[in-house]
């Protein structure tokens, strides 16, 4: 029996990788994995490797997503597309508070949260930082939220080092990977024949068991490590964190601010695929008797004029206070909030942008200003 | 202040006991939690958020006395959906309420001081529970001045209230922007009443409720009189979704104003007050 305790490093070949599939599943987890749907690389159930993007590479500028097939290439050579783990855990909508009228009154209770157990495959390591970042969001501060909390508890990861750079990717920059560093069960890294698994957690490591891991040798293990190193190499976008929160808030009145609203459209399409844009709003829903009323939360995004709405108007009524809201949050006052950027370089802002706003310029072109 | 509810969601549901109209617009709710059970109370400054199933929330500030726990108050302006169909409620009505939530004016802290309570319009409404503490404990507290303002002379909230805060020992002084011919107090905005008074800077506090732009000229006004950045509090207006820092509607800078506010020091906040639509 090969030891798998957290920290060590097995070797699993290929066709094993569906063993951890169905084991997985005997133990009550949906399994969630990447494969392709409607054009991109997206999460969703799956139940074999079959499903799993084999060769699927995905090309990412601003603005532009694009999938292309590589012979013989491996499970996880895409790099991330327009879903996070965010919605697993802080799903898109939900029911805060059911009311019901009873007599001349009425009644309210908040539902019981689902707490599904679910393991995902192939959480790249910008992903497992912007868990951590939605952690402290969610559950960091005096009211923790109820549905994430119980979400959380019934996670299980199972994590990629990235062997690509898409070129959009900035996680370099932001110390966010591409080497997945923690805060997974298990961590693979893709070989042609295998995978290296590092054990990440004990619950990780026992999940392991008469899968046929074997023992991995030095050579495998030094190339392993070449993986992630060659990711890393590929980045040409970079964010210094160090100035940036100085860089924004110094220069809130800096005429890029009026560029930049010229071409945002306001869709708000980057604080959806933002792995940590956590804004949501609740609506009401009556049915037509008038006797039941729903609240339900749904996702909100600080690029609609309704979500700063007040008795006194909008305090962001055009795009220009709209863009600055987010990029200011996302990159400084979010540290003033919660202790780190909001921001973990997966660059899904600047793919899914209609018009291919890319944040690191749009901070780099204050940068220079600056100096 | 009651300890945080284990699911900030849940609703209370309350009576309607009496509505009061103030003035053109502005309502009083007098309300009592139909469960028995709920113990109940806040500081000054703290705000609800009030429901009306069908019709959705509204974040709307306590406006009754915190040593009275049979009552729990709210003066409210008609000004969007909810509020409009608050208007609508008559005694006996019901009405839900998450609560209390924010921060509170620091009257524990400022114990001793001369306090100068600056409010515009509906921001007195806010500054109400403040007023009713330093009237309970008036001896705490060295010179205590309510400056305020409103449009016209039948705007003036809580009117028939002045005589008595002034007889409990208060400096109450009103003026108002707009003059009618039966008016014989002061014309003009409330940062001119802060401007005619003396005070001791080294021993004030100021807490400040309106619009703005003018809690922006009144903390100024006090600042440039030598009063402290980090004596002058302000309640800041923000929209308000889930109360609880969870929802992002709030945030401002580093604040997100329904927990870290919505009273704040002045100096926390008076860089981003002079940017415009931050």
């Amino acid at each position: 029996m090969i030891g798998s305790v957290p920290g060590a490093n097995l070797w699993l070949p290929k066709p094993a990788l569906q063993g951890l599939i169905d084991r997985l599943r005997e133990l009550g987890y949906e399994v969630v994995g990447p494969r392709v749907a409607d054009g991109a690389v997206t999460l969703g159930e799956i139940t074999s490797l079959a499903e799993l993007p084999a060769g699927v590479q995905d090309e990412q500028e601003p603005g532009r997503y694009r999938l292309k097939v590589i012979e013989s290439g491996g499970y996880f050579d895409h790099v991330v597309g327009p879903h996070s783990l965010k919605p697993f855990l802080f799903p898109p909508r939900t029911t805060v508070l059911q009311v019901l009228r009873v007599r001349d009154s009425w009644e309210a209770h908040s539902p019981e949260p689902p707490r599904p157990k679910r393991a995902v495959i192939g959480v790249r390591s910008c992903d497992l930082h912007a868990l951590a970042i939605q952690d402290r969001v969610f559950l960091g501060s005096t009211h923790r939220d109820p549905e994430y909390a119980a979400r959380r508890e019934g996670l299980f990861l199972v994590a990629v080092n990235c062997g690509r750079s898409a070129a959009t990717c900035f996680c370099v920059s932001m110390d966010t990977g591409p080497a997945v560093t923690g805060g997974a069960d298990l961590i693979l890294t893709e070989l042609p024949d295998g995978f290296v698994v590092r054990v990440g957690t004990e619950a990780g490591g026992s999940t392991l068991a008469g899968l046929g891991c074997q023992e991995c040798s030095p050579t495998v293990l030094a190339e392993a490590e070449l993986v992630p190193k060659r990711a890393a190499a590929q980045q040409t976008r970079r964010i210094n964190p160090a100035t940036v929160h100085d860089t924004l808030m110094n220069n809130l009145q800096h005429p890029r601010w009026d560029d930049v609203a010229k071409r945002c459209l306001s869709c708000a399409n980057c604080t959806m695929v933002c792995p940590t844009c956590f804004c949501s709003t609740v609506n009401e829903v009556t049915d037509l008797t008038g006797e039941q009323t729903t609240r339900e939360r749904v996702w909100e995004s600080c690029f609609n004029e309704e979500h700063s709405w007040t008795g006194s108007g909008a305090v962001h009524p055009t795009t220009k206070s709209r863009y600055r809201q987010w990029l200011t949050h996302k990159l400084a006052t979010w540290i003033d909030q919660f202790g780190s950027s909001g921001c973990v370089g997966c660059g899904r802002c600047i793919t899914w942008c209609p018009v291919g706003i890319d944040l690191t310029e749009e901070v780099a072109a204050m940068e220079g200003e600056r100096k | 202040m009651t300890s945080p509810p284990a699911n900030p969601w849940q609703v209370m549901m309350t009576t309607v006991r009496a509505v009061t109209t103030e003035t053109p617009g502005v309502q009083t709710y007098d309300l009592t939690f139909d469960d028995a059970a709920v113990t109940y109370s806040f500081l000054p400054g703290q705000f609800n958020m009030l429901y009306l199933p069908g019709v959705g929330e509204s974040a709307l500030s306590v406006s009754s006395d915190p040593g009275d726990s049979t009552k729990l108050r709210h003066t409210v302006r008609v000004v969007g959906n909810v509020t409009r169909a608050m208007a609508r409620l008559r005694s006996g009505d019901k009405l839900g309420v998450r609560g209390p939530f924010g921060t509170a004016w620091p009257v524990d802290d400022v114990r001793g001081k001369d306090v100068i309570v600056a409010a515009g319009g509906l921001g007195l409404a806010p500054l109400r529970p403040a007023i009713y503490h330093f009237i309970r404990h008036r001896s705490d507290y060295g010179r205590v001045t309510v400056l305020y303002g409103a449009r016209t002379p039948e705007d003036l909230l809580f009117a028939n209230e002045y005589d008595v805060w002034c007889a409990a020992g208060l400096d109450v002084q009103s003026t108002v922007d707009i003059g009618t011919h039966d008016w014989h107090g002061s014309i003009g905005f409330v940062t001119t009443l802060l401007a005619r008074l003396t005070l001791d800077p080294a021993r004030t506090t100021v807490f400040t409720c309106g619009p703005e732009v003018m809690m922006r000229f009144i903390a100024a006004g006090a600042v440039g009189r030598g009063v402290s950045a980090s004596q002058v509090f302000v309640s800041l207006e923000r929209n308000m979704n889930c109360a609880v820092g969870l929802c992002g509607h709030c945030q401002f800078g580093p604040t997100f104003v329904c927990k870290d506010g919505p009273v704040v020091t002045f100096d926390r906040v008076r860089q981003l007050l002079l940017v415009e639509n931050f």
